[in-house]
């Protein structure tokens, strides 16, 4: 029993076994193999158009995989029932790549909906708490804007307050500083640690920027589209220190070492 | 040897030894001077069967552009096939770098996308096949609306009421300026077409009759629809269309948010309530179009038109009328969504989607009017 619990994942808080994805006969990733822990910050790195984002989709539920399974705290994701799928995702909080905000509702609207449609909680007290997830990004003041009124960067960060609403147990990102200034990058790396340091939340990050793996990233799998399966994974900073796959050294050093 | 030289670029060729030749590449080498092609580098070769090696001389090369790199990168598939050892020394530093960009083994593996042309059958069996998934994903599309109206009428639907206000206000009010005006001008003309043939008989008063019954009974319904069609229902596919673009739909789902209690539902009904409104008020305006006419072109008293125009309508027709432009608004809502929610993941995919809801809408609009009108001719109203 404990060895098949194992095998599930159960002491994992993401486990992907022999995972298979593309988009009908088209497979993209084959036989992948992770696991993720309680508080990492997990990073899914590879050049464009590897499947990164597929991964991410699978991972939240927006796409079958061809084959295999993914285990959140145990439970089968995508074959269990309906129920149980969507009980795990109501435990995610998703930042999309485009930030994803409803554009016609206000930045106030579009953190409260979450808490309006799955707490109890009165009018008021979902105004606090909409003011609070957007005062943690640094958005205070801004509840009445809508998303076209606000720059890029704030939209991301308005779009990290949503995915917290509900103080999720893993956070998802998908290419969190495209399109953002250097600084504003950097600003939003800070605020993914601070958010695990403090609440213990898992991340999931879909990225190619080198500066944020090394600068948030404890664990990761790099997918290789040549090969359509992972060939490296562990520590960013560790793979750069001891890879010896080309690949992988050419990517994490921008072509320099291969 | 032989040699080819035009008024701007020129090639020749030289051999040296039994087993090498030279190609001098000399000139302007660029698209607009029509550079030598390779056919002549490839006769050369066939002319001397000993070659082993190919060597270049750009000595005389004074400007060159992409066409001497597609010339070098056909050279170097021709060396290829005959076995021949291509030498590029004698190329420009810039020419080789970018050769060995583009070279093929620099290039993603096993990513080619051939466009081979089917045969017959085989178009015949895809085109079928596609359209057996359209008609389930229509059928699923449909289905799926009736539960959100299910959950709708035992008050468990989730969406937002401000939602279906916006969109009453959008596709109701908001449109009645262009309603009136079509509406009017298309009782105008009802009239003038029909009063050219009745003044011939001395019945120009029977021109209330025709605008009355064709607006209120069908023309007040079909002319709303069309008008929503263009304007609501292609809204409603921009803008589902445009959240599918940004991933606003995404987000939906994975909050366990339905897309289709959320975003459809709201639409469906809004055009649903709104649209025997419209109609009305469209079957309002087509009589006053016909009234302008009969009262200022055809001196017909005005009680006289209002009364004939009372007594020409029947119950029968507004409730005909008002059940064709309900019909109307759910499938104008529906296509609108439909297509939007089906809508691919870039901006030509909004187009398309907004342009196939609006086609989709008035086809649908027509059909169903035949339907209708069939009907009713059947059981006799």
């Amino acid at each position: 029993m404990d060895e098949k619990r194992r095998s599930t994942g159960q002491e994992a808080k993401i486990s992907v076994r022999d995972l298979d994805m593309g988009y009908g006969s088209f497979v993209l990733m084959r036989d992948m193999n992770f696991t993720v822990s309680k508080g990492d910050i997990f990073i899914i790195m590879g050049g464009s158009g590897c499947g990164k984002s597929t991964l991410l989709k699978v991972l939240i539920g927006l796409l079958e995989p061809l084959r295999g399974q993914i285990f959140y705290d145990g439970a089968n994701f995508w074959e269990g029932d309906a129920q149980q799928k969507d009980l795990i995702m109501r435990k995610f909080g998703i930042l999309y790549q485009s930030s994803a905000l409803w554009s016609s509702m206000t930045l106030a609207e579009n953190v409260a909906l979450p808490l309006e449609q799955y707490t109890n909680l009165s009018k008021s007290r979902i105004r606090e708490l909409v003011s609070l997830k957007l005062a943690l990004v640094g958005l205070a003041g801004f509840e009445e804007f809508y998303p076209s009124e606000i720059s890029g960067g704030m939209r991301k960060r308005a779009g990290l307050a949503r995915a917290m609403a509900l103080d999720p147990d893993i956070l998802f990102f998908d290419e969190p500083s495209a399109g953002l200034d250097p600084v504003s990058a950097r600003l939003l790396d800070d605020l993914i640690i601070e958010l695990r340091d403090s609440l213990g939340t898992t991340v999931v990050v879909v990225t190619h920027e080198l500066q944020s793996i090394f600068a948030i990233g404890n664990n990761s799998v790099f997918l290789d589209p040549d090969t359509k399966t992972i060939i490296a994974s562990g520590d960013p900073k560790q793979l750069l220190a001891e890879s010896k796959d080309p690949k992988v050294m050419s990517f994490l050093t921008r072509g320099e070492k291969t | 040897m032989s040699t080819k030289s035009q008024n701007k670029s020129e090639m020749r060729f030289s051999h040296p030894s039994q087993d090498t030749l030279v190609v001098h590449i000399g000139g302007n080498w660029l698209l607009e001077t029509s550079p030598p092609s390779t056919e002549l580098l490839e006769s050369e070769i066939k002319s001397f069967k000993t070659t082993r090696t190919i060597n270049f001389d750009t000595k005389n090369l004074t400007n060159w552009d992409s066409s001497l790199l597609i010339f070098l990168s056909k050279a170097s598939e021709i060396c290829a096939q005959h076995n021949i050892n291509i030498q590029m020394e004698g190329i420009p530093q810039g020419v080789r770098k970018l050769l060995d960009l583009a070279s093929p083994n620099r290039q993603r593996k096993g990513i080619t996308r051939k466009t081979e042309k089917n045969s017959f059958l085989v178009r015949v069996a895809d085109t079928t096949g596609d359209f057996i998934r359209t008609s389930k994903e229509t059928l699923a599309f449909i289905g799926e609306a009736a539960l959100a109206f299910g959950k709708l009428l035992c008050g468990r639907a989730n969406f937002r009421r401000i939602d279906l206000i916006t969109v009453i206000q959008e596709s109701g009010a908001q449109a009645i300026p262009i309603v009136s005006l079509i509406s009017a001008l298309v009782g105008l003309i009802f009239a003038f077409v029909g009063a050219l043939q009745l003044k011939l008989f001395g019945a120009q008063i029977y021109v209330a009759d025709i605008v009355g019954i064709a607006m209120v009974r069908v023309m007040g319904a079909i002319m709303t629809g069309i008008i929503m069609a263009g304007r609501t229902g292609a809204s409603f596919a921009a803008q589902i269309g445009t959240m599918q673009v940004n991933e606003e739909v995404d987000a939906l789902k994975t909050l366990g948010i339905s897309p289709m209690e959320f975003l459809v539902l709201p639409r469906m009904l809004a055009l649903a309530l709104m649209m025997p409104l419209l109609c009305l008020y469209a079957d309002l305006m087509g009589i006053i179009g016909g009234m302008i006419v009969g009262v200022f072109m055809l001196d017909l008293n005005f009680m006289e038109y209002y009364n004939q125009t009372k007594s020409a309508i029947a119950l029968t027709h507004l409730w005909v009328g008002l059940f064709h432009s309900a019909v109307f608004g759910v499938l104008i809502a529906l296509c609108g969504c439909l297509k939007g929610m089906q809508c691919g993941r870039s901006a030509s995919a909004v187009g398309t989607a907004t342009t196939s809801a609006v086609v989709t809408s008035i086809v649908s609009i027509i059909v169903s009017t035949a339907i209708i009108t069939i009907v009713c001719e059947v059981i006799g109203i």
